[in-house]
């Protein structure tokens, strides 16, 4: 008896600590969460401040760098075609890296790979402009992951980070996205966390920035150890995340508050 | 002698379960300041309080609605409830998402700038308690 009451209790701890995901028909974007004022600036180009770096990275995949002389355009054509849903996919199982990579990582190992020239930094503008217009390109489609038997240790790996709860807070990602959107943290509405449309441009920031940065942003809310950008737990927390927005509509560049 | 221990047992079985749901000692023997309590209850950044609970604090602009409303809690609760309930919640439940205010092993991960200390100090949790006591209904 006493050993069923310990099972039970066991089994209702865990069922309390991973909270259900949340039912797909339930599933909103930030957007959605947003006032109205700041939905009309994500719609309209001319006042989406996140158009400008999509601009920026028209230019730069046009012009050639590197020791091979090469610009992204002379290999990949017009992005508008060839880079359609490639940001909706992304994280992706790069072979010779043996994991996922990001956008990010996969424009740097062009640079690296292709074109012969250094990678450029995390959040500095010309990574943030190419990513954000590559991203542009998937804007409307759907958010494809493809899970298989390579990329499934590496999703598991960022559900163990969503759950997991850290910092001197000790609070997981799940505890507030999960179980408490739509509430209000000190008069702001929790999101669901979907990656929708990163990079984002985002008011509290007056910048442009990445999926990393805002996910370091909520480390640190939680007193915890935020991790380096490109570090292989954060490109597996992207991964999960995309994943559990797959079938939403990828919507960068967004506007968010 | 036998009579002996068996009281002993009992009274500590009684001691212990008063325990578990309270924590009836000042953590620093001295009895808190209610105003310095308000103070640390409505700094976002020192008591945190707010940014999941609502309050009886009008000049408070945003506040939380993720945990109960703090108004009424020196009603709802005695002084050592609340002690407990604010240095480490997870022992009473341990899914709770309040942090534990005092308590700095078994956490993950924490920031260096925080690492080995609790959010709030031994007399910053007097001075909550003494405050929250003061919230009648």
């Amino acid at each position: 008896m006493r050993r069923l009451c310990v099972a039970l209790g066991a089994i209702a701890l865990a069922v309390s600590a991973f909270a259900a995901e949340i039912p797909p028909s339930d599933r909103r974007s930030g957007y959605d969460f947003m006032s109205r004022e700041t939905r009309a600036m994500q719609d309209d180009d001319t006042a989406n401040p996140g158009m400008l770096s999509v601009l920026e990275g028209g230019t730069l995949w046009t012009r050639k760098a590197g020791g091979a002389g090469k610009a992204c355009a002379d290999c990949h054509g017009d992005a508008r075609t060839s880079m359609k849903g490639v940001a909706a996919r992304h994280p992706s199982f790069d072979a010779a890296r043996g994991r996922p990579v990001n956008l990010e990582q996969r424009i740097n190992a062009c640079r690296v790979d292709r074109q012969g020239t250094p990678p450029l930094a995390y959040e500095s503008r010309e990574l943030l402009a190419l990513s954000a217009y590559v991203a542009r390109q998937s804007r409307g489609r759907p958010i494809e992951i493809a899970v298989d038997a390579r990329t499934q240790p590496f999703l598991d790996a960022g559900r163990a980070t969503f759950h997991r709860r850290q910092g001197q807070l000790n609070l997981s990602c799940s505890q507030c996205h999960d179980d408490q959107w739509g509430r209000s943290l000190a008069g702001n509405t929790i999101p669901q966390a979907h990656p929708t449309g990163y990079p984002i441009y985002r008011l509290e920031w007056q910048a442009v920035g990445s999926l990393q940065r805002r996910l370091r942003n909520c480390f640190v809310g939680l007193r915890a150890e935020a991790y380096e950008y490109g570090a292989p737990e954060l490109v597996d927390l992207e991964l999960f995340l995309m994943w559990r927005a797959r079938g939403m509509t990828f919507e960068a560049p967004a506007v968010r508050p | 002698m036998r009579l002996a221990a068996a009281v002993v047992a009992a009274w500590l079985t009684v001691g212990v379960a008063q325990a578990a749901d309270s924590i009836p000692q000042s953590l620093t023997g001295a009895k808190g300041d209610p105003a310095r309590g308000r103070t640390i209850v409505t700094n976002r950044h020192v008591g945190l309080c707010l940014l999941c609970h609502s309050g009886p604090f009008p000049e408070e602009r945003f506040q939380g609605t993720l945990a109960p409303d703090l108004k009424g809690a020196g009603t709802r609760w005695s002084e050592g409830q609340l002690r407990l309930r604010i240095v480490d919640s997870s022992r009473i439940n341990p899914a709770t998402i309040m942090p534990a205010y005092h308590r700095t092993e078994g956490l993950v991960r924490v920031a260096p700038a925080w690492r080995g200390k609790p959010v709030l100090t031994a007399e910053q949790i007097e001075d909550v308690v003494a405050f929250l006591m003061t919230l009648k209904d």
